[in-house]
C-alpha cells in the first residue's frame, strides 16, 4: 500500500465534466430582508429549482454552510417536501460552496445520492453583521483567542490585513492599483439590475473613503446584506435533459491550506495566501491553465483578496497583481473578467456562492443584464459594456472561481460551457 | 483552576483543562516571556500548542525566552470593532519577528508574536506613537497585567535599539 505522501491525491481524469451545476437561485440582494434564514433559503432552493426546470422531489442530497448564523439542510427540505436520502450542515464561511461542490460529486460518486443542492441563507446585515460589528463583537475571549482577540485583532479585515500590508511591503503594491479592484467591479455592478451598489466608484473615491483598519479604507471592504443563494448539482448525462445549456464541472481544489493552520503567520512568505498550494491541485485536476480561463470569480471580500488570488494561481508573476489588477485585463471587455456581477463588494454578500452562480450564467450565455429579450426568449447581448448595458462576456467557454476563506484558505473551481 | 479577569472592560479566562494556555498566562503574570521547547527537535513554538508542529511530539518544556524582535506587519485599526477598543483608535496590533530562532527551521519561519504597541507599562500607545512604528521597528515585550495569572504580552519601541532610519508605513497618514 503506498504511503500517503506517494499517493496521488489528484481527481482521476475520468470525472473532469461528469458533473454539471443545472440550476441556480438567489433571493433579492436586501438589508434588512424581514425574514429568517429558513425563509431566505427556501425562497433560493425553490429559485433554483425552478431555474433547473426538476421538480423538488428529483432532489434527494442537500448541503450547507454557515457560522452557525443560519438554519439547517433538515427545514429547508421539510419546507420543500424533500426527502433527502443525504445531508450535511457544514461550518464555515467563504471557501465553502466551492469545497461542497466537491463534496456533493464525491457522495453522488460514492452513490449515497444522485442530486445535490447547494444553499447558503445569511442576514449577514439584519442580524449576524458578517463586518463583525453587533453582538458578536463583544463576547468573553476565552483560551486560544486570548492570542488575537485580546489585541483588538478579530474581524476579518483586521485578520487578513497583516497579509495586505506585508505585500505592499514586498512588492511596492500601491492603493491606487488595489482600489482598481473595486472600480471595476463596480462598473460590473452598474450593470446587473440585482446589485445592491449600482454605483460606479473611482480611484479616488477609494482612497478618500474613510480607514476602517490601515490599508482597507471602507471602499476596499465588501458589503454586508441579508440573501440566500443556491445551486443544484447533478451527473452531466442528466443535465442534458434539463432547461439550461449544462455547465459542467472541470476541476475543484476545497479547503487547501497554507501551513501551520493554528496561526498561518509562523509560515511566511505571510504575502503568500493558500492559492500558491491550491493551484497545484486545480490545475491538474481542471486539465486547463489560467491561460485557458476566460472570466474569473476571485473572491473579493475586500479588495485586496481578489489580487492576491489571482496572483497565486497564476494568472500573473507573483507580485504582480497590482498592475494585474490595474491594467484592464480585469474588466468586461478586457481580456479575463473578474466578478462581473460586481461580486462580494458591490452585489450582495454571501460567502462566495454568487459568484459561481454568476459565472453559470456567464457560461450560459444567459447573464441576467439590461439587454433586451429576443422572440426566442433568450436575451440579446449587445456587448456595450457601458453603465447601465450587458455584462455577458463574448464567446465564454472557461471560467475559475477563486474561494477565500482567509489568507491560509482556499477553494477554487473550474467549469466550461457543456 | 479557572482563570478570569477584566481587560479594558472585556473578560478574559482561561479554562481550568487548558494546560497549555494557563501556563504561558502564568509566566507573563510574572513578567517572563516563556514559549515551548520541543524536548525532540528542540524548535520554540508560538503560540502555545498540545504537540510540536515541525514534529509532533507531546513532549515539551517551558523556557525562557528574550522578547525583542522586529515589526514584520502591522494592522492600525481607526474603525474599532470591540466595544473594549473603541476609545483606543486608532491602535497597532504588531506581528513582530522575535530574534530568537528567526529564519528557522525555513527562511521564511519566525516565531512571530502578535500583541498591540502599549508605552512601557503596558498601556495602548498614543497616537503620536503609533505613527513612529512600522515594519522594521525594532520592538521589546512588555506586558498589560490583568489578573492573578494573567498578563498579556505587549510590544513597545525598544528605545536602546538601533532603528531603521524610516520604518515602513502604508503610504497614507
Amino acid at each position: 500500500m503506498p504511503l500517503p505522501a506517494d499517493t496521488d491525491a489528484t481527481t482521476p481524469k475520468y470525472l473532469r465534466d461528469k458533473y454539471a451545476i443545472v440550476g441556480v437561485g438567489e433571493t433579492a440582494y436586501m438589508r434588512g430582508s424581514g425574514m429568517t434564514t429558513r425563509a431566505l433559503g427556501t425562497w433560493a432552493l425553490r429559485n433554483a429549482i425552478a431555474d433547473a426546470g426538476i421538480k423538488p422531489s428529483d432532489i434527494d442530497g442537500m448541503l450547507d454552510y454557515s457560522g452557525n448564523d443560519s438554519t439547517s439542510a433538515t427545514f429547508m427540505a421539510g419546507d420543500l417536501g424533500i426527502r433527502l436520502n443525504f445531508y450535511m450542515d457544514c461550518i464555515g464561511g467563504g471557501s465553502s460552496t466551492e469545497a461542497l461542490i466537491g463534496i456533493a460529486i464525491g457522495i453522488m460518486e460514492a452513490g449515497l445520492c444522485k442530486c445535490v443542492a447547494i444553499y447558503r441563507a445569511m442576514n449577514g446585515y439584519s442580524q449576524v453583521r458578517i463586518g463583525g460589528t453587533g453582538a458578536r463583537s463583544a463576547v468573553p475571549v476565552n483560551g486560544d483567542a486570548l492570542h488575537s482577540r485580546a489585541y483588538g485583532w478579530q474581524s476579518a479585515g483586521q485578520m487578513f490585513a497583516p497579509t495586505f500590508m506585508r505585500h505592499m511591503y514586498d512588492y511596492g503594491t500601491k492603493p491606487e492599483q488595489v482600489a482598481m479592484v473595486k472600480v471595476v467591479h463596480s462598473e460590473h455592478a452598474s450593470n446587473n439590475p440585482k446589485a445592491y451598489y449600482k454605483k460606479r466608484y473611482t480611484v479616488d473615491d477609494v482612497i478618500s473613503s474613510r480607514f476602517i483598519c490601515k490599508p482597507l479604507h471602507l471602499l476596499d471592504c465588501c458589503v454586508e446584506t441579508d440573501n440566500a443563494t443556491a445551486i443544484i448539482v447533478t451527473r452531466a448525462e442528466h443535465a442534458r435533459d434539463l432547461r439550461q445549456h449544462p455547465v459542467l464541472i472541470r476541476g475543484i481544489v476545497g479547503r487547501c491550506n497554507k501551513p501551520r493552520m493554528d496561526m498561518h503567520y509562523q509560515h511566511g512568505p505571510i504575502s503568500r495566501v493558500a492559492g500558491y498550494y491550491a493551484k497545484d491541485i486545480l490545475w491538474p485536476n481542471s486539465g486547463v491553465g489560467p491561460e485557458d480561463v476566460d472570466a474569473t470569480g476571485a473572491y473579493d471580500a475586500f479588495t485586496f483578496t481578489s489580487m492576491l488570488q489571482l496572483e497565486d494561481y497564476g494568472f500573473c508573476k507573483k507580485g504582480e497583481g497590482g498592475d494585474y489588477v490595474s491594467n484592464g485585463t480585469t474588466r468586461l471587455g478586457g481580456k479575463r473578467p473578474n466578478n462581473t456581477s460586481g461580486g462580494h463588494l458591490c452585489e450582495g454578500y454571501t460567502h462566495g456562492m454568487n459568484m459561481v452562480i454568476e459565472n453559470v450564467r456567464q457560461l450560459r450565455h444567459e447573464a441576467d443584464d439590461s439587454c433586451p429579450i429576443g422572440p426566442d426568449g433568450r436575451r440579446q447581448h449587445t456587448y456595450d459594456y457601458r453603465e447601465g448595458g450587458c455584462r455577458q462576456v463574448r464567446n465564454i467557454e472557461v471560467t475559475a472561481n477563486l474561494g477565500w476563506a482567509n489568507p491560509m484558505t482556499g477553494s477554487a473551481m473550474v467549469m466550461r460551457r457543456g | 483552576m479557572t482563570v478570569r479577569g477584566d481587560y479594558l472592560g472585556m473578560t478574559l479566562s482561561i479554562d481550568d483543562l487548558d494546560g497549555e494556555n494557563l501556563a504561558y498566562f502564568r509566566h507573563c503574570a510574572d513578567h517572563n516571556f516563556h514559549l515551548q521547547r520541543c524536548d525532540e527537535c528542540k524548535l520554540l513554538r508560538y503560540p502555545p500548542t498540545t504537540a510540536c508542529p515541525w514534529c509532533a511530539s507531546p513532549k515539551a518544556t517551558w523556557t525562557p525566552v528574550e522578547g525583542k524582535g522586529e515589526v514584520h506587519s502591522y494592522v492600525e485599526v481607526h474603525h474599532a470593532i470591540q466595544p473594549a477598543f473603541k476609545g483606543h483608535t486608532p491602535y497597532l496590533m504588531l506581528l513582530v519577528d522575535l530574534d530568537t530562532q528567526k529564519g528557522q527551521p525555513t527562511p521564511d519561519e519566525a516565531l512571530r508574536v502578535a500583541a498591540n504597541l502599549t508605552t512601557p507599562d503596558g498601556t495602548l500607545a498614543p497616537a503620536d506613537m503609533v505613527k513612529r512604528v512600522g515594519i522594521g521597528t525594532r520592538v521589546r515585550m512588555v506586558f498589560s497585567d490583568v489578573t492573578d495569572g494573567m498578563a498579556l504580552p505587549q510590544w513597545t519601541i525598544d528605545e536602546t535599539a538601533k532603528q531603521p532610519d524610516k520604518p515602513w508605513r502604508y503610504a497614507q497618514e
